[in-house]
């Protein structure tokens, strides 16, 4: 089965491993951001943990170990930001922006011993019975476990917002934050957790990157993926699933052109760089034609109980 | 009197201790990468630090690094001048046009531009002759791929990416006839996930020699992982990597160059020059080749590393012609810089076109 060259099987599988740093990314900013906060800080607790994985996972050679320290460094290094944000009501964008120089900076720091050192890598788990399937099989269902993980994380957080009562709540608080306080809401607690979340999610995003997909310990090494995990949240107008898409489409069509490429396929290479942000922008302004972009209305705004 | 004494000797001190603490010269650094990336920034870094070690209290060294190319790195060129430097090293080709731009502004700054080709009375240019390397990788290249299929990663379709192609589709065709170039244009200097992903869709094609013209180690994490692929360290040893899948490297030293220059500047002497050296003044050097490449190939790449050097073989000597099939260079005949300098069309035989 060859399409153009390039076998769809092996396609899709480096697809979804080249989407899964930014997905990861992307779900736990969109708790966030329901919550009501903007965390511009991704890239930087992306990096933090990627380095953090790499160093956990080259001193125990455990993999696994390394992704949950990564994550655990993402939400320990997100508390910064919700403590400067939350209790002394610091402008979120700005914060954010010095979150992610902190992060690039303290990751470099960390990171000098162990560039050139090469990582225990994550075998690939693949599902009894279902990566039997002939083409299905080999295309989804024999990755390593965090693709599963990630997938996984996604279908909690919709379940969470839209069927729980905790969902509703953390939506009420992104919504409107004074009458969540009127309610009797612990506005700051709830916000402080979904920035944490959005922390730890970014951490095993990051320690993707360094464990699994490169895999090794590179200063700078994410090169972006913070921010455009950010614009895929607004991509998905802060849904779930949509969110999925965003990051598959994102890490699909960069693989589908260096597939094309590698294929030597004639199709100019600047408009497959460009399709993604052309799709991203023909969204946006669909959304917003039907007028509603899906913003939390308090996204971004401070909170202050006595007001 | 009394009061006149101490004011005379307070200025004095003051006089004394700011020669003392103040360089004579102050050199700035932009860097396009993280000083980290274990390739090209890596190895300016390593030059920087050979003109501190080398002066000492003399000179003054400030960088930048993970500057993006266009408009932001004329900000971070101002500012260096602004500062105080008085030689500028703009390390990456993007900033062809902000250095030519932010020159214009600080006519007493000196500004080096690496691998452009625009000059002005404050701004040289200089670059190494990497193709003289990527011919010692092509001809390994060529014996060693057992699917003949050889991937290459580009960075921008800018001469001197197109130069080193060419150069290692040449030697590799030499060396074996069947040989076939898978190109990827990856369009960043650095970007390790990205370069990796060129790897594996390069290696997924079937490509088990992997060539690289971007500045992370990440293709060689890439080719370990797939296991039966080998690559080549670029612009530094990545030593790390070998003896598989990094079996050779080429690798920068601009140290010698950044000393030179800097000395010009001390002693007044500097003027707008244009260098470009290769293998023989040691401005390229090629990395040890490791014990994965049989000893008779390793003796041929050696051999054509010294030709290289002494001057006696041109990486580019006719009969070749360009992918059109049109003929550019005669029998004998051997390319003139200039062209080459900007070199912008692709040699018989490769398959694709060079993106505009």
């Amino acid at each position: 089965m060859n399409l153009l060259g390039i076998d769809p099987i092996l396609l899709i599988a480096s697809l979804m491993v080249s989407a899964t740093p930014i997905l990861l990314a992307a779900i736990g900013e969109t708790v966030v951001e329901k919550s009501g906060v903007l965390n511009l800080g991704v890239e930087g607790m992306m990096i933090v943990g990627a380095v953090v994985g790499f160093i956990t996972a080259v001193n125990t050679e455990n993999p696994l170990l390394g992704f949950l320290t990564a994550a655990i460094a993402g939400a320990l290094l997100s508390t910064i930001f919700a403590t400067l944000v939350l209790y002394f009501k610091s402008n979120q964008v700005a914060t954010g922006l010095g979150l992610t120089l902190v992060g690039l900076g303290v990751s470099a720091l960390l990171g000098k011993p162990y560039e050139g050192i090469k990582s225990p890598t994550i075998k690939s788990f693949e599902i009894p019975m279902l990566s039997d399937i002939p083409v299905l099989g080999p295309m989804l269902f024999s990755h390593d476990l965090m693709v599963y993980i990630s997938i996984l994380i996604v279908a909690l957080v919709w379940y969470t917002l839209k069927y729980t009562r905790f969902g509703l709540i953390l939506r009420a608080v992104g919504e409107n934050h004074d009458a969540a306080h009127a309610l009797g809401y612990k506005v700051i607690r709830i916000r402080f957790m979904a920035i944490m979340f959005g922390g730890a999610c970014a951490g095993l995003g990051g320690a993707y990157i360094s464990l699994a997909r490169v895999p090794q310990w590179t200063e700078g090494m994410t090169a972006g993926a913070g921010w455009i995990a950010l614009a895929i949240v607004v991509f998905a107008s802060w849904k779930p699933w949509r969110t999925l898409i965003g990051a598959y489409l994102f890490g699909g069509i960069t693989v589908l052109q260096l597939n094309l490429q590698a294929a030597g396929v004639a199709i100019p290479v600047e408009y497959l760089s460009m399709s993604p942000f052309l799709i991203t922008i023909a969204v946006l302004v669909i959304i917003s034609a039907r007028g509603n972009q899906g913003a939390p209305a308090s996204l971004g705004r401070l909170f202050h109980a006595s007001s | 009197m009394k009061l006149k004494s101490i004011f005379a000797s307070t200025v004095a001190a003051v006089a004394l201790s700011s020669a003392a603490m103040a360089a004579d010269v102050k050199v700035g650094f932009v860097y396009v990468g993280p000083v980290g990336d274990g390739g090209w920034t890596y190895e300016h870094e390593q030059g920087r630090l050979a003109v501190e070690k080398h002066f000492g209290d003399r000179v003054e060294t400030i960088f930048q690094e993970s500057v993006p190319e266009g408009a932001d790195s004329e900000r971070v060129m101002t500012q260096m001048a602004l500062q105080g430097a008085d030689l500028i090293f703009t390390t990456s080709f993007g900033y062809m046009d902000p250095t030519i731009n932010v020159a214009k502004k600080f006519p007493k700054v000196k500004f080096e531009h690496a691998t452009g080709y625009k000059r002005a009375d404050n701004v040289s240019t200089y670059s190494a002759r990497f193709y003289e390397g990527r011919a010692v990788q092509g001809h390994i290249a060529g014996k060693m791929t057992k699917t003949n299929k050889i991937g290459y990663i580009g960075s921008f379709p800018i001469p001197e990416v197109i130069r080193g192609i060419n150069s290692a589709y040449i030697h590799a065709k030499k060396a074996n006839p069947n040989v076939e170039f898978n190109i990827v244009w990856a369009y960043t200097w650095f970007d390790p996930a990205k370069e990796a992903d060129a790897a594996k869709a390069l290696i997924e094609q079937g490509a088990d020699v992997i060539l690289q013209h971007t500045d992370s180690t990440a293709p060689q994490a890439a080719a370990q992982e797939a296991g039966n692929v080998i690559t080549f360290g670029q612009a530094s040893d990545m030593a790390d990597y070998g003896p598989l899948p990094r079996v050779s490297s080429i690798i920068d030293n601009w140290a010698p160059y950044y000393i030179a220059r800097t000395q010009a500047v001390l002693d007044g002497t500097w003027t707008s020059t244009d260098t470009w050296d290769g293998i023989g003044p040691g401005m390229v050097g090629i990395g040890e080749i490791s014990s994965a490449v049989p000893a008779d190939v390793k003796a041929e790449a050696e051999a054509l590393r010294d030709a290289l050097a002494s001057g006696e073989y041109h990486a580019f000597t006719g009969p070749i012609n360009k992918q059109d099939g049109s003929a550019w260079l005669a029998e004998g005949e051997t390319a003139d810089d200039g062209t080459l300098a900007g070199m912008s069309f692709y040699v018989e035989g490769l398959t694709g076109s060079i993106p505009q």
